[in-house]
């Protein structure tokens, strides 16, 4: 149960109260929503979905298995492997790697888990600048916001809003015109890829066999920033990792597809350790950060461990009707929409995060689109059986008394039918003077007031079905042969 | 035509607020000559409490309505999300009971939506019912993903004289209700109800329908406090031949 106040409740608010973000989620999900489902309908190979959730099920299951012939391969082309097990131990790596090479600008590939771990203040906080590459998430970063998709960071911005952030941040003539905008973006972030000590990249995927990382994008910013700067370091999920080329080939289709309809994105950059005499590309030093943070939990718990499974494709945004009206602000957590439901609450506390535990319908959307079949519904309902009991496994305490209370005496009641009956007489009764004109209840106190603030309720009929049964159908109906002989 | 006996399953929502959606399902059986019984002491399948965390509390009135339904020869109902739970929700509510757990499975596999019954199970596509206006249908989250029922209510639909089918845009998107989400976040609740809304009322149809109460007493609820034109009717009274604007008379 949401406090009045929540932050969810509140942000959703005024995503709903939006109309400019009401219309950008409206192309949003008409566009790839739609367009994802259509994918997966008529895709030729129909058994590729099943397919790579198994493989992703499996590399899971075998998880130190792969990760460690992916370090030992990266270590054996020269690259560094960092396990952090915590949020805290990846920022620390990675400091002292901008420390040691006296790091003054970083260059950043678009990354969810840079910012879940929130590695961009702790280098601020060095004297180091950061500069977001891709144009979405530059436009989040000159603007102080925050992303409201995976995919699309600025989805809740216009061109009008953008333009005047450009006129005001990069000095250019006012101009609503997105050529014109990316272009100015494009030469600002030039010189900063062209100056930069060092990229900061997420990881896409990760292939145990052949020993490298790879980084889809569309801008081309972030082979930018992976082969410009002299240092290298990619902060990786520890999920994010296939075991072959082969699941690779498959897992990247599926992503893309998932992301932005696409056979492929325009880049793939497939990354194995540092630049060397035979391939002289590339950056002197390549660190991989390979991240826990909550993850051995998760994977720990066999009621959650699908949720490991996912590709960060933002599919399930592009079709979740609660996302679709309240967008992705209200979420307050780097992950939002379905996924980010899940998963926010595993990595940061079910408690903290009861609200998006408990802020969807379970209408089952989410699952149908994604790209690896998860069932975040089944994983929500899950979510909810910790907080509605609590949970010492995940260090959640009952979250709602007064709920569990109502539910107590609801199963009371439903177990018992003639109290059930005997109550409905008497709701029946209380409920007169609340009835209007047009036979219906059109306010209501307390918890229940959340239906009539917004809606009408019909009454509880004059005859409930079982009172008409014993009346009217109980004795003068075709007897059912069976019934009949019992009778007999 | 099966020659069993229909036990019917009243969801707590036609059986306290809807009773004319139930008796409409009356109507079609006698009509199809279809036998049925009422098994007594019906309350909740359980739904609100599993779907809110609830599971030992959901588990009790699973449990109320196996010992109820167990000796049943079918069980059909007029609400998709309620035979979805007692499909694939009450074995799982009882995974650690392997008894409870079969008796489970044995009674979801005979439990049947209404408008699934009659097409997949006794093979009508036409209830023989006269209706005149133009229809649209939502489909139900829980019955068209949960189900794959989608196609059963249009085929019967389709073979009502009279009646004329619009397709509403989005018609398979959730209208918002989500049980207790409808009352803990009203206010995205009524957005999404509201968007669904929109979508009927752009078919221009006379009336929406569905095979899911839930789902049509939050549309029912918004329409009524827009004082918009729609009429909500359940699909079960549109098959029994319900008069336009005499929804609740049938």
């Amino acid at each position: 149960m949401s406090s009045p106040n929540s932050t969810y409740s509140e942000e959703a608010k005024k995503g709903i109260a939006s109309p400019r973000l009401q219309a950008s989620l409206h192309n949003l999900q008409h566009r790839f929503g739609k367009g994802a489902m259509d994918l997966w309908a008529n895709m030729e190979d129909q058994d590729m979905r099943r397919r790579v959730k198994k493989s992703r099920m499996k590399n899971l299951a075998h998880l130190d298995i792969v990760l460690d012939e992916l370090a030992e391969k990266v270590r054996a082309r020269g690259g560094n492997i960092y396990f952090a097990k915590t949020a805290q131990d990846a920022i620390d790596y990675t400091l002292a790697v901008a420390r040691k090479n006296k790091v003054k600008r970083v260059v950043k590939g678009k990354s969810m888990t840079s910012m879940e771990i929130g590695i961009d203040p702790a280098l601020e906080d060095e004297g180091i600048e950061v500069v977001e590459t891709d144009l979405g998430e530059y436009i989040i970063q000159l603007a102080g916001d925050t992303p409201s998709h995976i995919i699309a960071p600025c989805i809740h911005m216009d061109r009008n809003q953008i333009g005047k952030l450009f006129a005001e941040k990069l000095g250019i003539d006012h101009t609503n015109d997105p050529p014109t905008l990316t272009m100015a973006a494009r030469k600002a972030l030039r010189e900063k890829l062209l100056s930069a000590d060092m990229g900061l990249t997420g990881c896409n995927l990760a292939c145990a066999e052949t020993g490298h990382i790879s980084l889809v994008s569309n801008e081309g910013n972030i082979r930018m920033s992976t082969t410009m700067p002299p240092v290298h370091v990619a902060l990786m999920g520890m999920e994010r990792i296939v075991a072959t080329l082969e699941e690779h080939r498959e897992t990247t289709q599926l992503l893309t597809r998932g992301a932005a309809l696409q056979k492929l994105s325009t880049y793939v950059s497939f990354i194995g350790g540092p630049s060397s005499d035979d391939d002289p590309d590339g950056p002197k030093e390549f660190h991989l950060v390979i991240i826990d943070n909550g993850r051995s939990k998760i994977l720990a718990d066999p009621e959650f461990r699908e949720v490991l499974a996912c590709i960060r494709c933002g599919a399930c945004l592009n079709i979740c009707p609660v996302y679709g009206r309240i967008g992705g602000h209200a979420y307050n957590s780097t992950y939002c929409g379905p996924i980010g439901a899940v998963v926010t609450p595993l990595l940061d506390g079910i408690n903290k995060h009861a609200d998006l535990c408990k802020g969807e319908t379970l209408c089952g959307a989410c699952k149908d689109i994604c790209p690896v079949q998860i069932d975040l519904p089944r994983m929500l309902a899950a979510l909810r059986h910790k907080l509605a009991y609590g949970s010492d496994r995940w260090n959640t305490k009952q979250h709602n008394p007064a709920e569990a209370y109502t539910f107590r005496i609801w199963r009371l009641l439903v177990t018992k039918s003639s109290l059930y009956q005997y109550l409905i007489k008497i709701a029946r009764f209380f409920q007169r003077p609340f009835v209007t004109k047009n036979h219906m209840i059109r306010k209501m106190a307390g918890i229940a007031s959340g239906w009539t603030d917004g809606r009408d309720l019909p009454p509880i009929a004059p005859k409930t079905f079982a009172e008409l049964w014993e009346e009217k159908y109980s004795k003068n109906r075709p007897a059912a042969p069976k019934a009949a002989e019992e009778e007999n | 035509m099966s020659g069993k006996t229909v036990s019917l399953f009243i969801q707590c929502l036609v059986d306290t607020m809807f009773p004319e959606t139930g008796e409409a399902m009356i109507t079609v059986f006698d009509r199809l000559g279809i036998p049925y019984d009422y098994p007594k002491g019906q309350t909740c399948c359980g739904q609100p409490a599993f779907n809110s965390g609830y599971q030992q509390d959901a588990a009790a009135a699973a449990k109320h309505f196996i010992d109820l339904f167990e000796d049943a020869e079918v069980i059909v109902c007029p609400s998709g999300s309620c035979v979805h739970m007692v499909r694939h929700h009450y074995p799982d509510l009882f995974a650690d009971d392997p008894a409870m757990h079969s008796r489970a499975l044995a009674v979801g596999a005979k439990t049947y939506e209404f408008t699934q019954y009659l097409v997949d199970e006794l093979g009508i596509v036409d209830v023989g019912s006269d209706f005149t206006g133009t229809v649209t249908y939502h489909d139900s989250c829980h019955l068209s993903r949960g189900l794959g029922i989608a196609e059963q209510p249009r085929t019967l639909l389709g073979n009502i004289q009279g009646l004329e089918l619009i397709e509403m845009k989005d018609s398979d998107t959730c209208c918002g209700f989500g049980g207790t989400f409808s009352v803990n976040y009203p206010e995205i609740s009524t957005a999404m109800a509201d968007e669904k809304i929109d979508n009927i009322l752009e078919t221009n149809a006379e009336v929406v329908t569905g095979c899911d109460i839930s789902c049509l007493m939050n549309i029912l609820g918004r329409v009524s406090r827009r004082e918009e034109g729609a009429q909500v009717l359940h699909i079960a009274q549109i098959l029994a031949g319900a008069k336009r604007d005499q929804g609740e008379k049938i």
